[in-house]
Formats: C-alpha cells, structure tokens, sequence
C-alpha cells in the first residue's frame, strides 16, 4: 500500500511540483488522490439500480464515518455521498441510510447486519471497516472470517458491496498496527471479488501532498468537515465507475 | 556432530547488519525511505534474516560453549541473554509509553475520535504495565524482541540435540511448525488476539539457522550451488516480485489468474507461512550464489559499517527501535517533507554504526582491562554477539 502511495507521489511530484504549494492555501483539492481510485470490480446490481432511476445505499461503519458535534451527521462522509450522487447523477432518486455506531469490529458489525439490510433494502452496502479490529488487534483469521461473512449477508440480502479501509491517521501510526488489516481487507475484496475504496492511500496522499493537515492537533472541525466532504465526493466517483457498464480492461489511461 | 568451521562467517554479521537497517526504516511508520527494503518486492522481510542469522550465531557461540562447558553452563549463558532482551524490551517499552502519553495529552483531532480510543488503556496502566511485564502487552512494531526471548528459552535442549543427531533436532523442528498450523497453537496477547510473531512458528526458521551453523550449510552446499536451484529461486523471487506489484497497481490484478491468488492469500506472517520461508531461501540461495565466504571485499571499509552493526545485534537492534520512535517524533513535530524522512533514515543508520562502533571499542578497551589479565575470547570469535 505505502508502495503504491510513494509511485503515485513521484508521478504527482513531477507533474505539480509548484500546485500542491497552492493548494495548502487554498481550498482543499480531493481529486489530487483521484488517481488512488481503481476501478476493478463491477457493482451489477447497482448498475441496474442507475438504469431504474433509484439507487439506496446503506452505510455500514464504526467511529471513523462519523463526525461528532450537531451538524456531525450532516457533514460526516456518508450524507456528503448522497449529495455528491445526487449531484452527479441527474434523474436518480438517491438515498443513503446508515448503520454507524463508534468502536465496532468487523465481527460486531456483521451482528446488526441483516436486520440493518432488511429494514433499508439497499442496493448497495458500504461498509467502513478495519480500524477497530486493528487497534484491538482481532485475530486475522476472525477478521477475514467477518467480512467474507458480511459481503455474503448482503449479497444474499440482495445489495452489492464495496469496502472501505481505515482512515490514514499519521499521529496514532506507531500505535495501531493497521498494515496487517489492510492487506487482509485487500485480499478479502479481491477473493470476494468486491471494490476496495482505498480510504487509507487517498488520505495519505492528501497528506503528503499538504492538502489537508492531517497532523494538526487542533480540535476544530473544520478540516475533519472538509476531509469528511471530499471522502464522500470521492466515494460517489468511485461507485459510479465501478457501476458503469462492462468495458474491456486494458490500456485505457486516464 | 562438530562445526566444520571455527572462524564467524563475516556475511552473518553483514546481513544481520543490513536487515537491522531495513527494520529501522521500516520501524518509522509512513517513512517514504521503507520503499526501499526487500518486504515491499516479495513475501519475506528482513525479520526472515534476522531471525535466521540469530539463530545461526546462537548455535555458534553457544555450540562452542555446550561441547566445551557442558549443557548446564551453556544453558546459564543463554538464559542470562534471555535475561538481557527481556530488560531491554522493557526499557523500550517505557519509551512508548512516555510517546503515547505524550500525544494522548496533546492530540484531540475530531477526525480522529476513533483512532484516539487506542489511548484508553493508559487509564488502566495497572493493568497495562503488568501484561507488559508478562509480554502480553506488545505495542506495535515491538514483537521481535520477545519473539527472540522465547526462542532462546527453548534453546537449550534444542541445540543439545542439535548437537547429537542435527537432523532428528531439525526434523523435531518441523513437526512443531506442521502442528502449529494443523492445531492452530499460539501465545495469547492481551487485550485481544496473539502475538504478531507466533514463536511456535518462527522457531523453525531460528532452529533451521542453527542447525546451518552446526554443519547443514556444508551438506547443502552441494544442493544450493546446483544451477538448477539457483534458476529455481530466480524464478520464485521473480513470481513473488510481479505478485507484490500487483499490491500496489490493483489493476495489474487481473493477470493473476483466481486459482493462484486464491492459493497465495493470505500469506500468514505470523505464523511464517510457508510462501515467505521459500521467499527467504530463494534469497539465501542467491546471496551465497554471488557473495561467497572468503570474498575478500567482505573486509573493504565500504562493509565495515553493516557488520559492524550485526555484530552487536541486540544493542543496534534496540537503538533502531528506539530511533524509529523518535523519527516518527520528528516527522509529526517538526515536518514531514521528503527531505525529512531522506535525512531522519540516513541519521539513523549513521547513529547506529556509531553506536555499534563504539561498543566494539569499548569491547576492546575492557578486554585489555587495567591489570595483566588475559585475553578471555578467541580471535575470530571476538566481537559477535549470538
């Protein structure tokens, strides 16, 4: 993961030397680490969704798809999805719900699944995942066991998925072993043959190029808001373009 | 069965040196300096090395020791370096904790809500200490050193067999690791899970280095400077290579037909799955390929600095934890600009050599001593650490 960050990094580093100057002063950029996003597998159900005019999602997480404060829930990632879809996608009734709670593993997760799949019917499920599971160092094998589990209660439920991985959090870096659950959350995806948003490269990307100051202490919101928003605009890009029609692979840059 | 050879292997040293360097920046988390270090182009690290290596040194001095003082004395000595990792695990465990209390004074990021949960237990630290003190309790990037204790716990009757019938001890070996997937062993840590490196495991890679230091090497000299071997561990580093690519460009995935992904994944490094032992033995069978034993560069100054390092693993290996803190101190406190991590890796490997540097000449000074005292160590042997 840290490898395919820094060949980014060099690509970006040749092209916009003197941009990413600017973009510290100025407003936040989110597609600086659009070139974290890959599409490499389809979502067919929401496909169909989009061709039916009505796409529901249901935003499965722990404490990091949530902003605290009372406008927390209008800001964090998930309700910024549904915007940025609704944006993006004329003519589509868009919904998100969610089913987020602070400090759950993966396992934990899985527990409220179905009832949550049931009552909201979703098309698709994100579902935000990994943090917690490293920092109480969960077993690997019961990790993966939870999301192979998760993925197969919503694809029986009838929605598509797609991952997400932990956020890139350079303070608590020495503190919480999050490689080992990434890499698990990779393998996982690509068995189950299910996208992989790359939360944790684009955020580190976002670092390194000062987008946002990630290793700022402060305790104001607005950064965490605007980190938050571009997740969400980001995320939007990323389902459509796994939702888009089969194309062949192959050599189409970008 | 007698070691054929008397004198250290100064490619030990060397490589033991140089994996030291690679955990080190490895150690400091985000440093774009790590890209360099071989766990990013296949399935082994350097933990492979440094275990192995270790293991091979360990049967060396404490070989030496066994057959001329007997188990008893030779098991004292091991026990007593036990002994000494044990206290400097804990004292690198008492940096951490100043670290984390540190950032969990100062550091309330609402982003971060989550992630700051992992500060909780420094409200218990009763408890938190105590697991510590158990090696239960093992903060990130801080498994090795109690991996190492227990492997040399259990030393003692293995190198005694290991000495008696080395392929009966090496076979043992084996049965343990084949057990330890089949049974699913391991040692439990606290709060949750089991240690990162499962010793159940990795004791067969430190017992396969011992048993190499007790005349393996010379029985498998014939097979691993077969030509056939050699173009056999070109190819599986070149499979592991392309394999890794694809865990950095995701879209190179789809030349990796599902049967295969689906046989690699996941590749188990706590209980060292068997994918990174054929990694670390293709490697080996390489590096002894085009470096051999009496290659006279070996002594060139331009190796000076990476053996001087494995020669006094346990102090350079500590000190490159402790540096990995402190570099990451630098880069969330002072800057995190390319620049920074060149010169923080670089500064750390400098400070390292020095400090093996002058371990070594205090070695010497002490072994001249202040009266006619003779000296103690054999030439050849001077200077290494198990």
């Amino acid at each position: 993961m840290t490898g395919r960050v820094l060949l980014t990094l060099a690509m970006l580093a040749l092209a916009a030397p003197a941009n990413s100057q600017n973009l510290a002063g100025h407003q936040a950029d989110c597609r600086a680490a659009a070139q974290q996003i890959d599409r490499d597998f389809p979502l067919p159900r929401v496909t169909r969704a989009l061709d039916a005019k009505r796409l529901d999602i249901l935003v499965v997480g722990a404490g990091s798809s949530l902003l605290p404060g009372p406008s927390g829930p209008k800001n964090a990632y998930p309700a910024r999805l549904q915007i940025a879809l609704a944006e993006k996608l004329a003519g589509v009734a868009v919904k998100v719900t969610t089913d987020v709670k602070p400090r759950r593993t993966a396992a934990e997760m899985v527990k409220t699944m179905a009832p949550a799949l049931a009552a909201a019917k979703p098309t698709l499920m994100v579902w935000q995942t990994g943090t917690v599971d490293a920092m109480q160092s969960v077993d690997t094998d019961q990790f993966r066991a939870a999301l192979e589990n998760g993925i197969n209660t919503a694809h029986a439920a009838g929605a598509d998925v797609v991952l997400i991985n932990a956020q890139y959090s350079p303070r608590t870096e020495s503190m919480i072993a999050l490689g080992t659950y990434a890499e698990n959350m990779r393998w996982v995806a690509l068995q189950q043959e299910v996208p992989l948003f790359d939360r944790f490269s684009i955020m580190k990307v976002w670092a390194d190029l000062g987008t946002f100051d990630l290793y700022s202490a402060t305790k104001k919101l607005d950064t965490a808001e605007r980190v938050h928003d571009c997740i969400g605009r980001l995320l939007a890009d990323f389902v459509i373009e796994a939702a888009k029609p089969e194309e062949p692979h192959g050599e189409t840059g970008r | 069965m007698a070691p054929v050879t008397t004198e250290r292997d100064l490619r030990l040293d060397l490589f033991r040196g140089i994996a030291l360097w690679l955990i080190f920046l490895d150690h400091i988390p985000s440093n774009a300096v790590s890209w360099i270090t071989i766990r990013n182009y296949g399935f082994s690290d350097a933990t492979e090395i440094f275990v192995f290596i270790s293991g091979y040194t360990a049967a060396f001095v404490y070989g030496r020791a066994m057959r001329e003082h007997g188990f008893i004395v030779a098991s004292a000595r091991v026990l007593k370096r036990a002994w000494q990792i044990y206290v400097a695990h804990m004292f690198l465990f008492v940096i951490y904790l100043a670290e984390i209390a540190y950032v969990a004074s100062s550091f309330k990021n609402p982003l971060y809500t989550e992630e700051m949960g992992v500060l909780d237990f420094l409200q218990n630290p009763d408890v938190t200490i105590l697991q510590a003190l158990l090696l239960k309790f093992k903060p990130v990037n801080m498994d090795v050193l109690p991996l190492y204790i227990v492997l040399l716990l259990w030393f003692p009757p293995m190198l005694w067999l290991l000495l008696r019938t080395p392929s009966f001890a090496l076979a043992t070996s084996a049965l343990v690791y084949a057990l330890t997937w089949w049974f699913g062993w391991s040692i439990p840590a606290y709060p949750n899970g089991t240690w990162v490196f499962n010793p159940f495991a990795w004791q067969l890679m430190f017992v396969f280095g011992a048993w190499c230091a007790l005349g393996g090497a010379q029985r498998l000299a014939r097979w691993v400077n077969s030509p056939v071997v050699v173009w056999l561990a070109v190819a599986y580093i070149v499979f592991a290579f392309a394999i890794a690519m694809t865990w950095y460009f995701p879209r190179l995935g789809v030349f990796v037909p599902k049967f295969v992904s689906d046989a690699i994944y996941p590749i188990d490094k706590p209980n060292l799955d068997v994918l990174r032992i054929v990694h670390f033995l293709s490697l080996a069978v390489i590096t002894v390929w085009f470096v051999p034993r009496n290659w006279p560069a070996l002594r060139s100054p331009l190796f000076w600095p990476a053996i001087v390092c494995g020669q006094h693993s346990l102090e350079t290996f500590c000190l490159g934890v402790f540096l990995a803190f402190a570099g990451h101190f630098v880069f969330t406190e002072v800057s995190n600009r390319l620049l920074t991590h060149v010169i923080v890796s670089f500064s750390g490997i400098v400070i390292m050599v020095a400090a093996a540097a002058l371990i070594s000449w205090y070695r010497r000074i002490e072994r001249k001593g202040p009266g006619p005292r003779p000296p103690a160590i054999k030439p050849g042997y001077a200077g290494g650490d198990a």
